[in-house]
């Protein structure tokens, strides 16, 4: 972005007429690599970014979207048109950050073409009044006057300034220094440093991909990486299925400790890696494997359920429960879809189906509420509601695994049922400690055995995080040498004194400072030069 | 501990309030004349090295207003004091650093305003006329963060149990501690230049007594270019850092994540409005308060208003 006066008065009209399609395209360019343009851009981004943070965003939440289209029905379809439901990836938004890093790079180019010439040519003659610049001296005079100069000149390169030293036609010698390149070639710096992070932003979400897992802990329940394993995943668009590394999770041991209050003190899972290596995560220290990087997100209990179908056919299943709340009340479904085939025909019969609804409580409270009072399992009680008949999985419609499907019990087609004695329809949840049975009407029973732990995990690759923290590192150190960096000039006459015309004899040496920016420093460090020269000679 | 972290609070805000009380007296009693003369001069002696032929300022009379003024400085010192003991009471009480929830988070960040408000008036005592500014802000902060964030003392949840904890939030507060502290300049050097070009309506008149419009507008400046690239460190590149360790991934778009992108982008137009000649020094001092604003915005409102991944920094 240029720093540029916006020129008043045009310069003389050309003799010739340009082409209007040129004219057009070249002052387009013009227009949108102006600091102006870009200010406004850099405006109109902060303000586009607004709705993402008040809206549901589908890639931070897509639950919430979907509850946001419940509560606004007639709202939420245009502003999904508008793309508000993703901001940040939406067109509009795209097309701000997309004219800004043009206006970046038509701006910076040419810049950094102008510094490598700055950096390579010698600093400029010295002004022919340097009493009129804002920093001025007159040194006490010296005998000799070349010598004079090359001592203002060393002295000069010894503070590291640039300097170069000329003879003028009158014969005086000059000693022009500059110094704070430094500021340019940090602002350039950080805004090429931006440009790397932007490049490393889109190749990330080209080249990366990302997966959720719950993972029950047993060697029954490991999970190797293909996509079909992922409860929820993301490929980026130049990944394919096949591309994902190879390695396989068990996870063997899972550790949260708590407060007194409940609140969670730290959590551990071990898992077992490709079956041989045995490794530990928590939350803020992910399991990094060659390709992946593997982050501990959540946790909860997954009960294990053993039930007997009324010929006595046993099925096992470790169903996880989701935590609803702090303190882990947790709630899920177990089905059973192929149970009460009657051995003697064979038959499956669809409306026998069972399943379970419910909550897990780690530890009941003495009040009877449905909820746990303290998150690690300390009076476990499974709280159960019985159904028999269709559960509507047989269509192979996807539902969810978490409930039962709704609308097979509204329309009778899914019974309520109990065990004997047990009102059939509204009955309270039936009560299950650890090691406890449940006997239905029919004879069938379910066995409460206890709860495995299981972790929820982020699956990820990244590969081009380290370029982009690269980018921000540099584009940090750019903008800190951009914004204390000082570009400045320092001038040197060295004078002989004409005898002749009445003058004493020796020379007289004179200096000047311009500062190019803005730098209350600079008189003390032009007084600072000026007495260094004086104190050398 | 925790009780006494919280009854050194009650006395750290009535302690600015008294702060504030005296200042606002300097500000009504003090002889214009003297307080301003001297403090231009000084001003710009700060800039550049004083030439040798000017004489010292006279000494200021002793006015009632400048002495009131001498003891507000002193009160405010106080007040820093007792703050820095609500802070080290309650770390004390939690055996951790005492940013783990936005009441504390906020005490630290006001924390870090006095103490830059102090540092610049030790600097340049010319400023103390702002000095009614920044210890209102200080009362209106931290009497409003007592009243809706209070937390009582807790451990930390294992998520923020990391080293970036400290890398993370320090600078954080740092930084947002001078940016909150940098609007006081701001918004005085817009009043100051309303106020030098005739105005005097109400929020103009404030512009009678505080120090030249240049020297404000240079300090609001210095504060925003020292502030600007530690709140780059802390938000863009510690935090993402620590987010890729927490969350698997460096940026989330999370509210407190899109606010933090937010005002760096108008901190970044602030700086290059200021570069540009051809924006006038109004203009780019109006997108510095904008800055103001978000900051606001992220520190209350997307803690109240919504729920994200930054969500142990609720209210209560």
């Amino acid at each position: 972005m240029t720093v540029v006066e916006e020129r008043t008065a045009a310069p003389a009209p050309p003799p010739r007429r340009a082409n209007p399609v040129w004219a057009l395209l070249r002052n387009s360019w013009r227009q949108l690599t102006s600091m102006r343009t870009a200010l406004v851009l850099l405006f109109l981004l902060a303000v586009a970014a607004i709705p993402g943070s008040v809206l549901p965003q589908r890639p931070v939440n897509i639950e919430r979207v979907a509850d946001y289209f419940r509560a606004h029905p007639d709202l939420a379809p245009t502003l999904d048109r508008l793309g508000m439901f993703d901001v940040y990836a939406s067109a509009w938004f795209a097309a701000v950050y997309v004219l800004l890093f043009t206006s970046l790079v038509g701006c910076v180019v040419p810049r950094l073409a102008d510094h490598v010439r700055a950096l390579r040519n010698v600093p400029p003659e010295a002004p022919k009044r340097l009493d009129r610049l804002p920093q001025h001296a007159v040194l006490p005079p010296a005998a000799e006057a070349t010598a004079a100069a090359s001592a203002v000149a060393r002295v000069l390169r010894k503070r590291r300034w640039r300097v170069a030293t000329r003879q003028e036609e009158d014969g005086a010698w000059t000693a022009s220094a500059e110094k704070g390149y430094v500021k340019e070639t940090g602002n350039l710096l950080f805004h090429f440093a931006l440009l790397a992070v932007l490049i490393g932003v889109g190749f990330g979400a080209w080249y990366g991909w990302h997966g959720n897992r719950l993972l029950v802990e047993g060697p029954d329940r490991g999970f190797c990486n293909s996509l079909t394993q992922y409860d929820e995943s993301t490929l980026g668009a130049r990944v394919d299925a096949a591309d994902l590394p190879q390695f396989c999770l068990q996870l063997t041991d899972f550790r949260a400790e708590f407060q007194d209050t409940g609140q969670p003190k730290s959590f551990r899972a071990t898992v077992l890696v490709d079956s041989r290596e045995t490794r530990t995560f928590s939350v803020n220290d992910p399991l990094r494997l060659p390709g992946a990087t593997v982050n501990l997100l959540g946790h909860g209990y997954a009960p294990v359920l053993r039930f007997t179908d009324r010929f006595g056919v046993q099925q096992t299943k470790v169903v996880p429960f989701l935590p609803r709340d702090g303190m882990f009340t947790s709630e899920g479904v177990a089905t059973f879809p192929d149970v009460n085939i009657d051995p003697k025909t064979d038959k499956r019969d669809e409306n026998l189906q069972v399943g379970f609804e419910g909550v897990y409580l780690p530890t009941v409270g003495t009040d009877g509420r449905p909820s746990s009072v303290y998150p690690a399992e300390r009076n476990p009680v499974l709280f159960l509601t019985a159904y028999r008949g269709n559960l509507g999985v047989d269509a192979g419609l996807p539902g969810s695994v978490y409930a039962l499907d709704r609308a097979q019990i509204s329309s009778g087609k899914l019974k309520q049922v109990g065990g004997p004695g047990e009102v059939g329809n509204n009955a309270r949840p039936h009560e299950l400690k650890p090691g406890e049975t449940w006997t239905l009407d029919d004879g069938s029973k379910l066995e409460f055995l206890g709860t495995r732990p299981f972790a929820t995990l982020a699956v990820r690759h990244d590969p081009t995080k380290t370029l982009v923290l690269a980018g921000a590192v540099l584009g940090l150190l750019g903008l800190m040498a951009s914004l204390y960096g000082h570009r400045r000039r320092i001038f040197f006459r060295v004078r002989a004194l004409d005898a002749d015309a009445g003058e004493s004899g020796g020379t007289v040496i004179e200096a000047g400072g311009l500062p190019r920016t803005d730098y209350p420093g600079f008189a003390d460090e032009f007084a600072g030069v000026v007495t260094a020269v004086q104190g050398d000679e | 501990m925790a009780e006494l972290s919280n009854q050194l609070m009650a006395l750290t805000v009535l302690a600015y309030l008294a702060t504030m009380i005296c200042y606002a007296g300097e500000y009504a009693f003090g002889t214009r004349s003297h307080i301003a003369r001297a403090a231009t001069r000084q001003l710009v002696g700060s800039g550049a090295p004083v030439p040798d032929d000017v004489p010292p300022p006279p000494v200021a009379e002793k006015s009632r207003g400048n002495t009131i003024g001498q003891v507000g400085v002193g009160i405010n010192v106080l007040a820093l004091l007792l703050h820095l003991g609500t802070l080290v009471t309650r770390g004390v009480a939690a055996d951790r650093m005492p940013w783990g929830n936005m009441y504390e988070f906020i005490l630290s960040v006001s924390f870090v305003g006095s103490v830059s408000w102090l540092l610049v008036l030790s600097r340049r005592p010319g400023v103390r006329h702002l000095g009614l500014f920044t210890a209102l802000t200080m009362v209106v902060l931290l009497g409003v963060n007592g009243l809706i964030a209070y937390t009582p003392v807790g451990p930390l949840v294992p998520a923020l149990n990391s080293y970036w904890y400290v890398i993370h939030v320090s600078t954080i507060i740092l930084a947002s501690g001078i940016l909150l502290f940098g609007a006081v300049p701001a918004a005085l050097f817009l009043i100051k230049t309303g106020y030098d070009q005739g105005k005097r309506r109400f929020p103009y008149t404030l512009g009678k007594r505080v120090p030249a419009a240049a020297t404000l507008e240079r300090l609001t400046f210095r504060l925003h270019a020292f502030a600007f690239p530690l709140f780059t460190f802390g938000a863009l590149i510690a935090g993402p850092l620590w987010a890729e360790a927490s969350w698997g991934r460096y940026w989330n778009w999370d509210p407190k994540e899109v606010w933090a992108f937010i005002s760096w982008i108008v901190y970044a137009t602030y700086l290059h409005a200021r570069a540009t000649p051809s924006v006038k020094r109004t203009t780019a001092t109006w997108l510095a308060l904008i800055g103001f604003a978000t900051m606001l915005m992220n520190l209350f409102g997307v803690n109240l208003f919504f729920e994200g991944l930054h969500s142990y920094a609720n209210a209560g």
